[in-house]
């Protein structure tokens, strides 16, 4: 076992953190008040090669395995959670996903335009009637000739107001449960797609969360992602990329809080020393940093199994649900080491504080994450 | 045109850098290393200047085998070749032998243009090397530049502007040249992730004294006729006698305090 980081991976944790300290930590404050997408870091985060880090060269990425793909969303997920939304999706949730399911064709057109941020996706399975239960989604698709005609809203969907494609999963047999559904790849500009915007969220208030609202919308038979009836298969495994990079983003909010706490417990005086020196003071230091360590060695763990290619659906979401866990623990203990100052936007923690809180919820619940660990565990489903 | 950036690694600025009283070193031991700052800014206009005019740049460092990790940066920035002086005669340098080992270098490397050096390095702090490198190479030199205001290749010539005390001094020399370089030449971009992959499969060549030829009594302690006496951190600072009361007060007593000491 190695748990030394290789030259390239401390590369791209160096080079993702200076980006995160001098491009994204001066505006994140200002964007998360004003609810503003960060279009000029995402520009530039394509420029700078860093959606396509674990894409492979030969579509347009530079190649890096799964620990740096982990490292990027630490970096990124310290600073601005937002951000490091808007980069699990667009590189977890659909480039990778169209790079697992699509057909050369659908690769070589989507896949490098992803990994340089010349086009943004979105993925979308929720449904207003349809969250943790998805089999039960109402979306229909409808084969007509070459085409299928899709209908249905989509709800709470990241990048939604913004995307250029979207991974849209929709019906083509009701009857068929898991079985009749099926993915497919919506250009956003087709006739019949519109979007609604989704405000006063808690937390995450840069990214973009709408709702999309597909009305016969049109969609030719070679955008089918997978084959028809697999959709549910291509989610599921959508989510094995996507809980990564959340439980990753974790580590690093996680770290973020810390770090904001350290150096306010250094510098603040209360009974005639730094409040670092008091006992109930480090006892949550000590524990934040337990829960983070661990947090971080579950992760990396995945990215080991990933790059092995081997099976990582039970140990993603172990990762997955400790850490969205976690990382609610540390900014609640953070915060608290602030005193009165941490309920204020003056320090970062308070945005850090609300930002935590959606990693519990999406991507699937801390229960959904449950049932999928002792169901594969037990070999019994409780679905 | 051949650009060549002369590069030192040194302990990061932001570590509590603690010096052996003893043996007169730095503590390096668990301190991060860093690409000197100075140097971030002489890579980036290599570089530019290769964007603008062609050619290539190659970095050259002397330092320990751990001075790859800084030469790798370098190619990640955007540099297209690295070389490691390094030997164990190299050991013990002052800023003679420094220029002198490094002045083998660029010849062996060879019909150089303009070699780009940073205004100082943070550790050592001569602002030594990159003249006495001009020095040994016969080139012109220009110090602390601020700005390139031209290359003009056809007549071999560049055209710089200085930073000096009074003001900015534009100055003309005809290279090869080298120059070294202040922070407000540039801002050295962030490296983005396909240099990076260059940068990792890059095989860097390391050179040693028998590589560089030479004569041996010129490398290393042998060839460095400085030698340091001693060194030590200045004690901190105490807090200094704070007069209270009220402002006239106050103030003839702070009047009394200064004339006391023949300050005043
Ligand atoms: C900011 C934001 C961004 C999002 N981005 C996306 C996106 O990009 N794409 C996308 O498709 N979706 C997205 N979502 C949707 C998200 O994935 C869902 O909200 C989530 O899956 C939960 O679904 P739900 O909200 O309908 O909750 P419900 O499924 O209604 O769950 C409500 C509660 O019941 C619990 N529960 C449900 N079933 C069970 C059970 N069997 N046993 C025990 N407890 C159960 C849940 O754990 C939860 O506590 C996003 C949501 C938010 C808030
Ligand atoms: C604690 C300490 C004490 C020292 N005491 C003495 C002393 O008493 N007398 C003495 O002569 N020297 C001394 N040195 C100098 C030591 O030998 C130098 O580190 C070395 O010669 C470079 O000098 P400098 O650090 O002052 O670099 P500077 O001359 O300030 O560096 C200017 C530029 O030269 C280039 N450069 C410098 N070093 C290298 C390198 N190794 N490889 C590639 N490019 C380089 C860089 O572009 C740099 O920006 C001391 C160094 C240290 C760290």
């Amino acid at each position: 076992m190695d748990f030394d980081l290789t030259e390239e991976q401390q590369m791209i944790k160096k080079m993702v953190a200076e980006f995160a300290e001098k491009e994204i930590s001066p505006v994140a404050a200002e964007n998360d008040l004003q609810e503003k997408f960060p279009s000029d870091i995402v520009k530039k985060m394509g420029e700078l090669g860093i959606f396509g880090t674990v894409i492979p060269e030969e579509y347009g990425g530079g190649g890096f395995d799964n620990i740096a793909h982990a490292i990027v969303a630490e970096e990124l997920g310290r600073v601005d959670s937002s951000v490091r939304g808007i980069y699990s999706v667009q590189v977890s949730l659909v480039a990778l996903t169209i790079l697992k399911w699509g057909n050369e064709d659908q690769k070589r057109k989507y896949v490098p335009r992803l990994a340089s941020g010349e086009i943004l996706g979105c993925f979308g399975l929720t449904e207003p009637n349809s969250g943790s239960d998805a089999v039960s989604m109402q979306a229909t698709a409808v084969e007509d000739g070459d085409s299928y005609i899709i209908n249905g809203n989509k709800m709470w969907i990241t990048n939604g107001g913004v995307a250029d494609i979207a991974v849209i999963f929709a019906k083509t047999d009701k009857n068929a449960g898991a079985r009749g559904i099926t993915a497919f790849i919506v250009d956003t500009k087709t006739p019949g797609f519109s979007t609604r915007d989704i405000h006063q969220k808690l937390g995450l208030k840069s990214s973009n969360t709408a709702e999309l609202i597909l009305t016969d919308v049109r969609v030719p038979k070679e955008n089918i992602l997978g084959e028809a009836g697999h959709g549910f298969k291509v989610a599921m495994s959508a989510l094995d990329f996507g809980r990564y990079t959340v439980a990753a983003g974790c580590v690093g909010l996680a770290q973020g809080c810390y770090d904001a706490a350290k150096k306010y417990a250094l510098e603040r005086v209360q009974f005639g020393k730094p409040i670092a020196g008091h006992q109930l003071i480090q006892e949550m230091f000590a524990d934040m940093t337990v829960d983070i360590e661990a947090g971080r060695l579950l992760v990396y763990r995945v990215g080991h199994l990933k790059n092995k290619g081997i099976p990582n659906t039970r140990e993603v979401c172990v990762a997955k649900l400790f850490c969205s866990e976690m990382v609610n623990r540390v900014a609640y203990k953070a915060l608290q080491v602030f005193g009165g100052y941490g309920f204020s936007g003056e320090f970062p923690i308070e945005r850090y504080y609300r930002d935590a809180r959606i990693n519990t919820l999406y991507e699937g619940t801390s229960q959904i994450q449950k049932l999928i660990i002792a169901s594969r565990d037990l070999g019994i489903s409780a679905f | 045109m051949k650009i060549v950036v002369c590069i030192k690694q040194v302990p990061s600025t932001e570590a509590k850098v603690q010096m052996d009283p003893t043996k007169g070193t730095l503590i390096r031991e668990g301190v991060e290393s860093i690409i000197n700052p100075f140097d971030e800014y002489a890579i980036e206009e290599g570089v530019r200047l290769k964007e603008s005019y062609g050619g290539e740049v190659t970095v050259i460092s002397m330092g320990p085998p751990q001075a790859k990790d800084a030469l790798k940066t370098a190619l990640a920035m955007g540099a297209d070749k690295a070389v490691l002086l390094s030997d164990r005669a190299f050991a013990g340098s002052d800023t003679l032998a420094t220029s002198y080992t490094l002045s083998l270098g660029i010849r062996k490397i060879g019909d150089v243009d303009i070699v780009i050096c940073g205004k100082q390095a943070t550790d050592g702090d001569t602002a030594q090397v990159g003249p006495g490198l001009a020095q040994r190479l016969k080139l012109r030199q220009i110090t602390y530049v601020s700005k390139i205001r031209e290359i003009d290749a056809a007549n071999k010539k560049i055209t710089a502007e200085r930073l000096i005390e009074s003001g900015t001094q534009v100055v003309s020399a005809s290279l090869p040249a080298l120059i070294t370089v202040v922070k407000d030449i540039n801002q050295p971009r962030i490296p983005n992730i396909f240099s990076i992959k260059k940068a990792t499969r890059a095989e860097i060549p390391v050179w040693g004294a028998r590589d560089l030829g030479g004569d041996p009594k010129d490398f290393g302690f042998d060839g460095s006729p400085t030698q340091v006496v001693r060194i030590f951190t200045p004690p901190p600072r105490q807090g200094g006698e704070i007069i209270e009361g009220e402002a006239s007060e106050a103030v003839a007593k702070l009047i009394e305090a200064l004339s006391s000491r023949n300050i005043l």
